[in-house]
C-alpha cells in the first residue's frame, strides 16, 4: 500500500460516485440533442437521486431482508472496485484485489445480487427481469475471461495495475491485432452487463423488451436512488477500466498534485468521449431481440478467442 | 521500413483478413455482407503492398494493385450487380448452421488452422510465413460458408473468401509466384464470378429463387 495508492483510491471513489450521475446525464443529454431534442441537462440524474433520497423507504410486502440490501450491495461492490483499480494512478490501494478477474467478479457480482432481490419479490417482472440478466451474464462471462487471458499473456499477469503499466510503457502494444480484437470484445461486455443498447433498452418500460429495468421494477424512494447511482456507477467503472486498458496514457505514476490532477482530467475526458461515442452509437441502433442476442456474444466471444490466438501465436 | 514496423503492419493486414472473414459469417444481409468482402480484397491488397515495400519489388507493387482493382473493385461490383437483379432476396435468412454456431464453428476452424500449419511455419520461421495460419483460417472460414449458406450468392462469396485465403498463403509463404501466374489466376476467378453470376440470373429466371436446397427434388 502506498501513498500515490491511498491518495488515488480516495479521488477515484470520490470521481467516481460524483461523476457517474454525471456520465449518464451527459449520455442521455447526447441522445436527446441527436434526437433533435433539448434534453433535461447533464445534472439531471442527480436532481433525480436527490428527490428519490428524500422520499420514505417503502418496501413491498413479503420481500425478505436480500431485497432490501441488494441495492447496498450493488454499490458497495462497485465502490471496492472503483477505489482499487488503476483509474487515476498506476498504483492500488490493495494490490491482492485490482486482480482483473477479481475485478469482473465482483462487478458480475452486483448483477447477480439485484437479480437475486428481482426473484425476491415474487412478482412475474422481477422473475423474468432476472431469468433474463443471468442468461445474458453467462454469455458474457466466456468473452470477459477471453478478453482477459488476451490481456494478460503478453503481460503475464492479471493485476491490473501491471497491465495497465506495460500500456503506458509500450504504446505500440496497444495498436496490436489481440489488443484490437481484445477491445472491441472487451466493448460488447461491457454494453452487454451495463445494460445499453443494442442488448437492453435503459430508457424503456416496456415489458416485453426490459431487462435490467425489469428486475428494479419494485424498488422505490431511496433504494432506488441506490439502484440507480450503482448502475450508473458500474458504467462509469466498465468505461474507466476499458479506457485505461486500451488507452492509458495520462495515467499518475507518481505522487504529486499535478500528475494526480492530470490523471484526473485525462480520466474524467476519456471516459466522457467515450460515453458520448456510446450514446452517438445508440442512436442508430435499434434493441436486437432476446433470442438474436446469443449471436452477438456468440461473436464477441469469437473476438475475444481471435485474441488470445493473436496473443499466443504472434506473427 | 523498419523490421518493428513491418512487422506490425503485416499483423496488421493480417489481423484484418481473419476480422472480414467472421464479420462474412457474423452478418446475413447480402449487402453488407459484398461491402464486407471488398474491405477484406482492401486488406488483401495492403498486405501484398507491405511485402512488396519490405522487399523493394516492383512486381509485387503491381501485383498488389491488380489485386485492389479486382479484389475490391471489380469483383464486388459484380457480386453488387447480381444482388441488384435478385430483387427482394436480399437476406441470407435460415442458413444450414444457425449464425451463432457458425461463429463457433469459425473460432474452432481457426484454432485447426493454427494447429495444423504449425509444422509447416517449423520449416522456417520468418515474420511472413507465421502469418500464413491466418490465411488457411481464412481458407476453412471461407470453405464453411460455402457448404453452409443457402444463397446462391453468398456460396460466392465463400468460394471467393476461400480464393482470397489462399491467394494471402501464396504470398505470405513464396512471397509472389510470378507475375504471370497470379494474372492467370485472377483471370480464373474473375470468369468464375461471371460464369457463376449469369448461372443465378438463369436460376431465377427459371425457379424463382436461387434457394440451391429447393433444387433437390425433381419437379415435372
Amino acid at each position: 500500500m502506498t501513498a500515490l495508492g491511498v491518495l488515488g483510491g480516495a479521488l477515484q471513489a470520490v470521481l467516481v460516485v460524483v461523476g457517474s450521475p454525471l456520465l449518464v446525464g451527459l449520455m442521455r443529454q447526447v441522445r436527446a440533442r441527436m434526437e433533435g431534442r433539448a434534453g433535461a441537462g447533464v445534472g439531471q440524474p442527480w436532481r433525480d437521486l436527490r428527490k428519490l433520497l428524500g422520499k420514505q423507504p417503502i418496501t413491498p410486502r413479503g420481500t425478505s431482508e436480500l431485497f432490501r440490501v441488494a441495492p447496498v450491495l450493488l454499490v458497495a461492490m462497485t465502490l471496492v472496485v472503483a477505489v482499487v483499480a488503476p483509474f487515476v494512478s498506476t498504483a492500488s490501494a490493495l494490490p491482492p484485489v485490482a486482480d482483473l478477474i477479481v475485478v469482473v467478479a465482483l462487478l458480475a457480482h452486483g448483477t447477480v445480487v439485484l437479480a437475486l432481490a428481482g426473484l425476491d419479490t415474487g412478482t412475474a417482472f422481477g422473475g423474468m427481469g432476472a431469468s433474463r440478466e443471468t442468461t445474458i451474464l453467462a454469455l458474457v462471462e466466456p468473452t470477459a475471461l477471453m478478453a482477459i487471458f488476451a490481456l494478460s499473456v503478453p503481460v503475464g499477469s492479471t493485476a491490473l495495475p501491471a497491465i495497465v503499466g506495460s500500456g503506458l510503457q509500450d504504446p505500440a502494444r496497444v495498436l496490436s491485432p489481440a489488443s484490437l480484437l481484445a477491445a472491441v470484445a472487451l466493448l460488447l461486455v461491457v454494453v452487454a452487463e451495463t445494460g445499453r443498447l443494442p442488448v437492453d433498452n435503459p430508457s424503456t418500460h416496456l415489458e416485453l423488451t426490459m431487462v435490467h429495468e425489469a428486475m428494479v421494477l419494485e424498488y422505490a424512494g431511496p433504494d432506488l436512488a441506490l439502484v440507480e447511482l450503482g448502475s450508473a456507477m458500474r458504467l462509469s467503472v466498465y468505461l474507466g477500466l476499458l479506457a485505461n486498458l486500451f488507452l492509458p496514457w495520462g495515467i499518475a505514476t507518481e505522487a504529486g498534485v499535478l500528475a494526480l490532477a492530470l490523471g484526473v482530467l485525462a480520466l474524467v475526458v476519456k471516459v466522457a468521449v467515450l460515453g458520448a461515442a456510446l450514446a452517438f452509437a445508440e442512436v442508430f441502433l435499434a434493441k436486437v431481440r432476446l433470442f438474436r442476442v446469443p449471436e452477438l456474444l456468440a461473436g464477441s466471444f469469437l473476438l475475444a478467442l481471435l485474441a488470445v490466438t493473436a496473443a499466443y501465436f504472434p506473427a | 521500413m523498419t523490421a518493428a514496423l513491418y512487422h506490425q503492419l503485416l499483423d496488421l493486414t493480417a489481423g484484418a483478413l481473419l476480422l472480414t472473414a467472421v464479420l462474412v459469417v457474423w452478418r446475413r444481409d447480402l449487402a453488407m455482407i459484398i461491402r464486407i468482402f471488398a474491405v477484406q480484397g482492401v486488406a488483401l491488397a495492403a498486405l501484398v503492398g507491405v511485402l512488396a515495400a519490405h522487399e523493394g519489388s516492383v512486381e509485387l507493387a503491381v501485383v498488389a494493385l491488380g489485386v485492389l482493382v479486382l479484389r475490391a473493385g471489380v469483383l464486388p461490383a459484380l457480386l453488387r450487380r447480381a444482388l441488384a437483379a435478385a430483387g427482394d432476396d436480399r437476406r441470407e435468412t435460415r442458413p444450414l448452421v444457425n449464425v451463432a454456431a457458425s461463429l463457433l464453428a469459425a473460432a474452432a476452424l481457426t484454432l485447426l488452422a493454427l494447429a495444423v500449419s504449425a509444422p509447416i511455419v517449423e520449416l522456417a520461421p520468418s515474420p511472413t510465413t507465421r502469418a500464413a495460419p491466418i490465411g488457411v483460417a481464412v481458407v476453412l472460414i471461407g470453405f464453411f460458408v460455402l457448404v453452409t449458406r443457402r444463397r446462391a450468392l453468398s456460396q460466392l462469396v465463400g468460394f471467393l473468401l476461400m480464393d482470397n485465403g489462399i491467394t494471402a498463403v501464396g504470398f505470405l509463404v513464396t512471397s509472389g509466384i510470378g507475375l504471370v501466374v497470379e494474372v492467370g489466376v485472377a483471370l480464373d476467378v474473375l470468369l468464375v464470378v461471371l460464369v457463376l453470376g449469369i448461372l443465378t440470373g438463369r436460376m431465377r429466371e427459371v425457379f424463382g429463387g436461387t434457394d440451391l436446397d429447393e433444387l433437390r427434388e425433381l419437379h415435372d
